[in-house]
């Protein structure tokens, strides 16, 4: 939000509207935290839903969990991880001013973002390949799939794991789209960065920015133990 | 970007002219004008739906729309008045214009995002303009899964589409408004002195930003399950259509005060100002605002009391129902305190006040009748439910508005409206509004189902009664929109405050300049000082 309120490098930047540059500070962080909270509420919403189906389907979500690759969501988990690491160490880097720094963070940050956005897209193929993503093509036969055949406790007829795999990709894929939104922003960020649009005394729509990473990052690690870990206990 | 500086003497209509001074403008004000012409049309579309419904029922057969056009008609109605009218209209015009004023701030804390606010607001009207030149949608507003989902053969993807954008305007003028509050008030204007109408929009932003997103989300969820087949609400699946239901409502409940609670601060204004007295009751005013923003959150499953819920679900939100009414009864039990010994002058934006509190009082009392499980059950879905809901949002929501509109309408343009054509306009939209409602009260209590376009002989009388109702209530919404244009070249120039309003916004000039205040007001006095402030310096 805040990256569009950018004007001078070393000049404060202090908008019409403010008295001075503290109440502009104060007002920006309140509106990001603000966004974030819209953001939670957006996100609440299928979180509500994944438990009620989960509730309803206990067998079905085993199943369906079973079938996602635990190797791929954990390794995700720790580049995302990484990603909150790099973005904090480029935040630290703006307040000092170290502006070659600054930019390599940034650039550190979106790799692992385009990474973690790889693995996704390789899961996805596997999943559309086997059969699994909903629709008039799915087909999960609990009974003969590798990952569920040998679990009893994880047998649901086919149309309830499709309920699961619909959330999969609903809440996977919100997520997803978030992590793109926030390359570009971080793409936006790193170029001005490196024509020296910030430094010590103006370096606020770095820390927002990489406020909306960290929250980013924080769905994933609600999704990744919701989506891959619970239910498959027996596995391990 | 620092606003160039406007010449001596300028103000905020005066300081450029060109197109782009408009649709580039970072002025609070200036976007509140925008938004006022996009809303206007946007209800007379809404308008000419309403009329289209009420011509079909002046007879029992389905004679001017058959089945499938009137549910398109119906559902239009409903999309167009609730999320392009109603909920945007106090907030995005009058709340967009005087927050920052009444506060004493320079603008809002985010004009660009204001301005963003109002295009995202535009897109989506578009879409919506779009969807009707399609052939519209046939869902109902409330786009109920599976027929949204699944069996409606019409564009409910882009309607749904139009919807999740508008949220986005919704919630960032939300945002914007919370923040400002917290961030930009003026030296010693504290939480207790602030002008009720900010309590008010405080309350209403909150329900923007926590509902808004939820509704976002659940629309989002409908169309990939028609685009992508993820069945989340596919029964099938073992999709729950409650589910819908309780996320719909989850934001659409709250959204009802988004719409009722800034008119709510209108009326606070208005009535301290022509009963000459401090509010009664200050404090719980505010604080029931606070409380209806809070209460409203836990109330949405009465909507859904023969949906197969479970009974004691029912009871609970029953209850809450009940306990809702508690803060809207202590705002019209003070509104009615404050006129009683007041020195009462009967000026249009009063008389809409007054019409205000009765159309209010009554939709909300048969609210009560609705929070009734028993009684629910019998009038579900009849025209019970039609006219409790347009008592509130139209009786209240839009009474409200033309009397704050009435009442700003010389601080935003510099010109007075005819008051006599005012008053009548207002006593003919209070008549016309309740010949128009008042029937379907009885002849939903009588069996009358909502949303057929063809009803049994019996309940014939009740419909015309209705319909003439309708035209009445038309003329009532046509004539300010004539008048008011007429009062933009001809009506009478009256200085910076004809009203002797206290409050900052009437504390410089009018209409305001670009940045407001030419100096950032100090506030020592207590908001609606009448008895002790007789004189309005406009000092900045």
């Amino acid at each position: 939000m805040s990256t569009s309120e950018t004007a001078g490098s070393h000049d404060l930047a202090l908008r019409h509207q403010f008295v001075d540059s503290e109440q502009q500070r104060d007002a920006s962080s309140m509106g990001m935290w603000l966004f974030l909270v819209t953001e939670v509420m957006f996100f609440g919403g299928m979180f509500t839903a994944y438990l009620i189906y989960r509730h309803a389907n206990p067998a079905a979500f085993m199943a369906g969990s079973l079938a996602l690759s635990v190797q791929y969501g954990a390794f995700n988990t720790v580049v995302l991880i990484g990603s909150s690491l790099t973005m904090a160490l480029g935040v630290r880097c703006a307040q000092l001013g170290q502006r070659k720094a600054l930019v390599g963070w940034l650039i550190a940050t979106i790799l692992l973002g385009a990474t973690f956005l790889g693995v996704k897209a390789v899961e996805y193929t596997e999943k559309w390949e086997n059969h699994h993503v909903p629709g008039p093509t799915f087909n999960f036969d609990t009974t003969k799939e590798p990952s569920t055949k040998d679990h009893p406790e994880a047998q649901a007829p086919s149309k309830s794991v499709e309920m699961y795999f619909s959330l999969y990709f609903a809440m996977t894929g919100m997520h997803a789209l978030h992590m793109i939104i926030g390359i570009g922003l971080m793409s936006v960020l790193a170029w001005l960065s490196w024509k020296g649009m910030f430094g010590r005394d103006y370096y606020a729509p770095i820390e927002y920015a990489g406020l909306y990473w960290h929250f980013v990052d924080l769905v994933w690690i609600y999704l990744f133990p919701l989506l891959y870990l619970i239910g498959r206990r027996h596995n391990f | 970007m620092a606003t160039a500086a406007a010449p001596a003497g300028s103000n905020y209509l005066t300081n450029g002219s060109s197109v782009a001074s408009w649709l580039l403008t970072k002025d609070h004000k200036r976007i509140a004008l925008l938004y006022l012409l996009s809303v206007t049309f946007f209800f007379f579309i809404g308008g000419v739906f309403a009329l289209l419904i009420r011509l079909e029922l002046l007879t029992p057969q389905g004679d001017l729309l058959q089945a499938d056009t009137y549910n398109k008609v119906f559902t239009m109605h409903g999309q167009i008045m609730v999320f392009f009218f109603l909920i945007p209209v106090v907030p995005a015009v009058l709340g967009n214009f005087l927050v920052p004023l009444m506060i004493g701030a320079k603008d809002l804390a985010f004009p660009r995002i204001n301005l963003l606010s109002w295009y995202l607001y535009i897109v989506a009207g578009i879409l919506m303009l779009w969807t009707l030149a399609l052939g519209g949608v046939d869902t109902g507003w409330t786009f109920y899964t599976p027929l949204s989902s699944q069996f409606s053969r019409t564009n409910v993807v882009l309607a749904a589409v139009a919807i999740f954008i508008n949220g986005f305007s919704s919630i960032f003028t939300g945002l914007n408004f919370i923040v400002t509050i917290h961030r930009m008030r003026a030296p010693g204007m504290t939480w207790s002195r602030l002008p009720l109408f900010v309590w008010a929009h405080y309350a209403t932003s909150v329900i923007m930003v926590l509902g808004t997103p939820v509704v976002a989300i659940t629309l989002l969820l409908v169309a990939f399950e028609r685009l992508l087949h993820l069945g989340i609400f596919d029964p099938a699946l073992g999709g729950d259509p409650l589910l819908f239901q309780h996320l719909f409502w989850f934001y659409s409940h709250p959204a009802v005060y988004i719409m009722i609670l800034p008119s709510m601060g209108i009326i606070s204004e208005l009535i301290a100002c022509f009963s000459r007295k401090r509010i009664f009751g200050y404090s719980a005013v505010a604080l029931s605002s606070i409380g209806i923003a809070v209460i409203g959150f836990l109330v949405w499953a009465h909507h859904m009391f023969v949906a197969g819920i479970s009974v004691y679900a029912a009871l609970v939100f029953s209850f809450l129902t009940y306990f809702v009414g508690v803060p809207s009864a202590i705002k019209v039990f003070n509104w009615t305190a404050t006129m009683y010994k007041g020195a009462v002058t009967l000026t249009t934006p009063m008389i809409y006040a007054i019409g205000f509190l009765g159309l209010f009082t009554i939709g909300g009392l048969t609210g009560l009748f609705l929070a009734a499980i028993g009684l629910d059950v019998h009038v579900t879905d009849t025209y019970f439910v039609v006219a409790h809901f347009h008592y509130v949002m139209v009786g209240g929501v839009v009474m409200g508005y033309l009397g704050g509109i009435h009442f700003w309408w010389p601080k935003i343009t510099g010109r007075m409206y005819p008051e006599f054509w005012g008053k009548l306009a207002a006593m003919l939209g209070f008549v016309g509004f309740n010949l128009t409602f008042f029937p379907q009260f009885i002849v939903g209590y009588l069996g009358m189902p909502r949303r057929y376009w063809m009803y049994a002989p019996e309940f014939q009388v009740w419909n015309v009664l209705s319909t003439a109702g309708a035209t009445v209530l038309a003329v009532g919404y046509l004539m300010p929109l004539i008048y008011l244009g007429w009062s933009l070249r001809y009506g009478e120039k009256v200085g910076d405050n004809p009203w002797g309003a206290v409050g900052l916004e009437w504390m410089t000039s009018s209409p305001p300049p670009t940045e407001n205040f030419l100096e950032i007001p100090v506030v020592t006095w207590e908001a609606y000082d009448y008895e002790h402030i007789k004189e309005v310096p406009v000092v900045y």
